[in-house]
């Protein structure tokens, strides 16, 4: 479903603030593939989202979306394969547009705008039903601005426009990051239903080890803008924080340094 | 009593001023740019009208003609703006001066070209002002149902979220590049609608018609919306909140002009009305909003030992 063939980036190059985010990146996800990505700060986690996402062009590499070559394509030609959640509940919706004008917007991602109406009357409907398995009282406010919406629910809706037309590959970059814990359960509980009954092909970028080994059936680690560790299956199921730990270690060499990642222990 | 007999004056001209608010309204307030090439595209809807409606053309292929000439400059905005990467306050101000030439170019080199109002077929005049206003009043409708309806489209709706959210709007593989330069197209082509009625409200195309035309779409705008919002803050009444602010301003215009104030400050005047509606609300919220007192929290015992 997504190849990545040595991937390089370097942002600020031949200046004293270079920075190496990904340093020949290698990673193949097959179909329906639930992956959870961690990794200490600057390991290059969102890095490879963003490029994946096409927001700019890497330096070296290639990257294959379901057998095509995106490398090249612009960002918003590339979304009609991707569903995006991004970290900040305020990125992924329009806060001055209602919620079903979000949705309609959503629904026809990578189809050719045209001047037929936005929404249909039959498409409400269905957002209604949609947002209602939500749990999170959204039904009835189709006609509300996003903007009055509190963070929790911003990106549960984001996250029903990301997979309103069903994604090649969704890319969840610590979507729950911004939120209280409670909310933040919430929303990665209606993130494991929407991807595991679409069987959906996702990457999750997380701080949290224990949803890191709890959800997904691959795990992969980042370190310096490289794959360390990468386990998956029984292997992945059977996995505890302190083993992931050694296994970082021992593939980096050095400590796993990071306080975010050590206090959600 | 003297008041009175400018009113009807006022409300023409107000209108037109309002119908080129809306073309504001749309950079401003829907796509979140401030295009300053509206002083010139004005102009130029004014010269492009004067001018076709000289070589003998009916009067409503002339106004065409102004929406088009109009749109094409919103379009080469749009294009420094997105394909050549320059910010669009510059880009805006690039056009406005690439414009000035043109218009003067249209005009055959003259500042000014005067319509033979017996012998054409004007749609308004400043000497029959209840002419003038049903004229307006009626583009006015039809501009913004057209609005109204495209911007519930498809493409209308990813127009507005491009102004809204560019990166909700790039996720979502919409074109944003592309539908920055479709809206300041519309807007321009809307401004330039505005112009070819100038034009012939006044019987003549200037060139220095339109400068500081951005000034007073804003000061419409401020002035529209501090009360439509407060009655119903969706699209068409806030429009129609924009028209109205249009017709407040000339108001407020003829009447310190009644009151003996030197034409030669009008425009200062116009830029402060601007001024003041921006920095109230701002001088308000940072100066003069009240703290909310910290509520106290009882202590029902436990927690002592702290």
């Amino acid at each position: 479903m997504l190849k990545i063939k040595n991937l390089q980036k370097t942002f600020n190059p031949g200046t004293v603030n270079a920075k190496t985010a990904l340093a020949g990146l290698n990673l193949t996800l097959n179909n329906g593939d639930f992956v959870t990505v961690i990794g200490g700060n600057g390991a290059g986690k969102s890095t490879m989202l963003n490029a994946i996402s096409g927001v700019w062009k890497p330096d070296y590499g290639t990257i294959e979306i379901d057998g095509v070559d995106v490398t090249n394509m612009p960002e918003y030609k590339r979304a009609k394969f991707l569903g995006r959640v991004f970290q900040d509940p305020m990125m992924g919706t329009a806060p001055d547009m209602e919620i079903a004008e979000n949705l309609g917007i959503a629904r026809r991602r990578g189809t050719k705008r045209r001047l037929r109406w936005g929404i249909r009357k039959a498409e409400r409907q269905e957002y209604k039903e949609l947002l209602a398995t939500l749990e999170l009282g959204l039904e009835n406010r189709l006609s509300s601005k996003v903007g009055l919406l509190s963070g929790g629910q911003r990106q549960a809706v984001t996250l029903l426009m990301a997979t309103l037309n069903r994604p090649k590959l969704l890319l969840l970059d610590e979507h729950t990051a911004a939120l209280d814990p409670k909310t933040a359960a919430k929303v990665l509980e209606i993130t494991n239903k929407i991807v595991t009954e679409n069987n959906l092909t996702t990457l999750m970028i997380t701080h949290n080890m224990h949803d890191a080994i709890e959800y997904g059936n691959r795990l992969i680690m980042m370190h310096e803008g490289k794959v360390i560790v990468d386990v998956s299956g029984e292997e992945k199921k059977k996995l505890t924080i302190s083993q992931l730990l050694e296994l970082f270690e021992k593939a980096s060499g050095s400590e796993f340094a990071n306080d975010k990642v050590m206090l959600s222990k | 009593m003297a008041f009175l007999n400018v009113l009807p004056g006022a409300i023409a001209e107000g209108l037109i001023w309002g119908l080129m608010a809306i073309g504001v309204y749309i950079s401003y307030k829907i796509l979140d740019i401030a295009d300053l090439s509206v002083d010139g595209s004005i102009c130029t809807g004014a010269c492009v009208c004067v001018v076709m409606l000289a070589a003998g053309n009916p009067i409503w292929l002339c106004m065409l003609a102004s929406v088009i000439a109009g749109a094409l400059a919103g379009v080469l905005t749009g294009l420094f703006h997105t394909a050549l990467g320059i910010p669009a306050i510059l880009a805006g101000i690039l056009t406005q001066l690439i414009l000035y030439s043109v218009n003067l170019s249209i005009l055959g080199g003259k500042s000014l070209i005067a319509i033979d109002i017996r012998s054409t077929n004007l749609i308004m005049h400043m000497s029959d002002n209840p002419m003038a206003i049903v004229s307006a009043g009626l583009i006015i409708v039809a501009t913004i149902i057209g609005l109204w309806l495209f911007f519930y489209t498809e493409t209308g709706l990813t127009i507005k979220s491009t102004g809204d959210n560019p990166h909700m709007s790039r996720a979502q593989g919409v074109n944003v590049d592309l539908n920055k330069v479709i809206g300041l197209a519309i807007s321009n082509g809307i401004v330039a609608l505005a112009g070819s009625l100038l034009a012939q409200y006044k019987g003549s195309a200037n060139i220095n018609d339109g400068r500081g035309a951005i000034v007073i779409g804003l000061a419409a705008i401020f002035i529209g919306l501090s009360v439509s919002l407060k009655i119903k803050p969706n699209f068409v009444c806030s429009l129609i909140g924009v028209i109205g602010g249009g017709i407040v301003y000339y108001i407020i215009y003829n009447f310190v002009i009644l009151l003996g104030l030197k034409t030669d400050y009008l425009k200062m005047l116009s830029a402060i009305i601007v001024a003041l509606f921006i920095a109230v609300p701002y001088l308000k919220t940072k100066y003069f909003t009240k703290q909310k007192p910290i509520p106290i929290v009882q202590n029902n015992g436990g927690d002592e030992d702290a």
